[in-house]
């Protein structure tokens, strides 16, 4: 596969061997930025962060990687400040905005923006989460925080826990994990299932899958919790809510019964489903998660300007 | 004898098995609706026996491919596509349902940026029985209703 020019859009657009090129790349990366502090691959080049929809995390995650590696970057971080207020169309921003950079990493509130801005441009365009569509770039730093952490993918036992139905975030990682030999547990209330269909796509792709509502009662058998937000305004009620929240949090005695290798992952920013009290446990690997962002997406900019 | 509900024409495609009330909308996908489209002869809602009633379109004239016609194949499935030449059917096909469908369909996410930005709307198909499409854009599929309530 030629990754120079190539647009980072959607997991479904990637092979198991492209998510290995991907993870194989990144460490080799962050060995590289550890040793010599920083990089000089992408020197001369500028990135263009353009987020229609404010997310410091993601965008300075971003920044972060194209200046480890040397580059440059220009942008905004809201639509507000752009031409857009005065009903600038997407595909006119992006040719303009091409003009003034080699690489474009686009946010927007509308699902399929991304790929109409990489349709339109030039240049390479890597999606930072188009609506409640995909966010690609999570799901590779997901599967690199695992990898980097057990050594392997292969042979993990991995539940998911929270907001099953609508979160985007659970869905590609389930998605990409399917390229795996792992076995899934999937936690969440009733009412926030995963939706069938994504269940029968990963076990028509071989995967063991199980569905509980109970955390204490599976957390022996993980080697990964990953964990989502639960929100309020998926229940009918204030008090279904509380009730099923409460259950869901995940603090130390409920880790009391754990693997000692388990490790707990979350996307952040989290709320209360993970107690601060296990941030200092061996269990913790989210801020970890945070760190993998960069080299993940040093290599994903440095790969499809063609520079690494 | 086959049943000549329209005037018979020389040369041309004759769009048959039509469901009933869908000519306008066929015209419409094709591309015929245009003043320059030629000689178009519609007969709507004719007694069938597959279909119980069922339109018919003929297009005078024109040649229609079965990549053209196969456009309709959302919204006509079983309609069947005969070449008249000289005044006698000398090819006839059943449109099938292409890969990708572009343009035909809207997308019933109101927040897929296809119904927001000037571009063309796209779907490939997942499956055909039952029919299921995805949006190139927003990624979600479209089924049943949603199908036939956006064309
Ligand atoms: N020369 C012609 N001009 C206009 N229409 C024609 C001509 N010849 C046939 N047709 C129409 O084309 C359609 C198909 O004709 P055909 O004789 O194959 O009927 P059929 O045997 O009922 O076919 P099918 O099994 O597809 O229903 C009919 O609607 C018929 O009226
Ligand atoms: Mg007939
Ligand atoms: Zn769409």
């Amino acid at each position: 596969m030629d990754w120079k020019g190539r647009d980072v859009i959607s997991v479904r657009d990637f092979s198991k061997e492209d998510i290995e090129f991907v993870l194989k790349v990144a460490e080799r990366l962050e060995e590289e930025l550890k040793e010599k502090g920083s990089l000089d691959y992408a020197r001369g080049k500028i990135l263009a962060t353009l987020f229609f929809e404010p997310s410091t995390r993601t965008r300075l995650s971003f920044e972060s990687a194209m200046y480890r590696l040397g580059g440059s970057v220009i942008g905004f971080s809201s639509a507000s400040s752009t031409s857009v207020k005065k009903g600038e169309s997407l595909a006119d921003t992006i040719k303009t905005v091409e003009q003034y950079s080699d690489v474009i990493v686009i946010r927007h509130p509308m699902e399929g923006a991304a790929r109409l801005a990489a349709e339109v441009a030039e240049v390479p365009v890597i999606n930072a989460g188009d609506g409640s569509n995909q966010h690609p770039t999570q799901t590779l730093l997901d599967l690199y925080t695992m990898k980097r952490a057990f050594g392997r993918i292969d042979g993990l036992t991995i539940g998911l826990l929270g907001d099953l139905k609508y979160g985007r975030t659970v869905h590609s990682l389930a998605e990409a994990l399917a390229f795996y030999d792992v076995e899934l547990y999937l936690i969440s209330p009733e009412l926030l299932r995963m939706p069938k269909h994504i269940i029968g796509e990963l076990r028509e792709k071989g995967l063991e899958v199980h569905e509980t509502t109970d955390l204490e009662d599976v957390i022996p058998e993980l080697d990964v919790l990953y964990v989502t937000r639960i929100q309020r305004e998926r229940f009918p009620d204030e008090e279904e809510y509380l009730k099923v929240k409460g259950s869901y949090q995940v603090n130390l005695s409920v880790l009391k019964n754990a693997k000692e290798r388990l490790r707990v992952m979350h996307p952040l920013p989290r709320v209360d489903e993970i107690h601060p009290e296990v941030d200092k446990s061996e269990h913790a690997l989210y801020f970890r998660q945070v760190f993998s962002g960069v080299p993940v997406r040093m290599t994903l900019l440095g790969l499809t300007l063609g520079v690494l | 004898m086959p049943e000549l509900k329209v005037e018979v024409i020389p040369e041309g495609t004759v769009i048959d098995h039509i469901p009933s009330g869908k000519w306008l909308k066929v015209i419409e996908i094709l591309g015929l609706t245009k003043p320059n489209g030629g000689t178009l002869l519609i007969a709507s809602n004719v007694p069938s026996k597959k279909l119980g009633r069922k339109d018919i379109v003929k297009v005078e004239g024109r040649y229609l491919s079965e990549e053209e016609v196969n456009k309709i194949a959302l919204i006509a499935p079983l309609a069947t596509v005969n070449i008249v030449r000289d005044y006698r059917i000398v090819e006839k096909f059943n449109v099938e349902i292409p890969d990708e469908i572009v343009g035909i369909l809207r997308c019933p996410n109101p927040n897929c940026v296809s119904n927001h930005e000037h571009v063309t709307p796209k779907f490939r198909v997942e499956s055909r029985e039952p029919l299921k499409l995805r949006c190139h854009y927003c990624e979600r599929t479209v089924e049943g209703d949603d199908i036939l309530g956006n064309i």
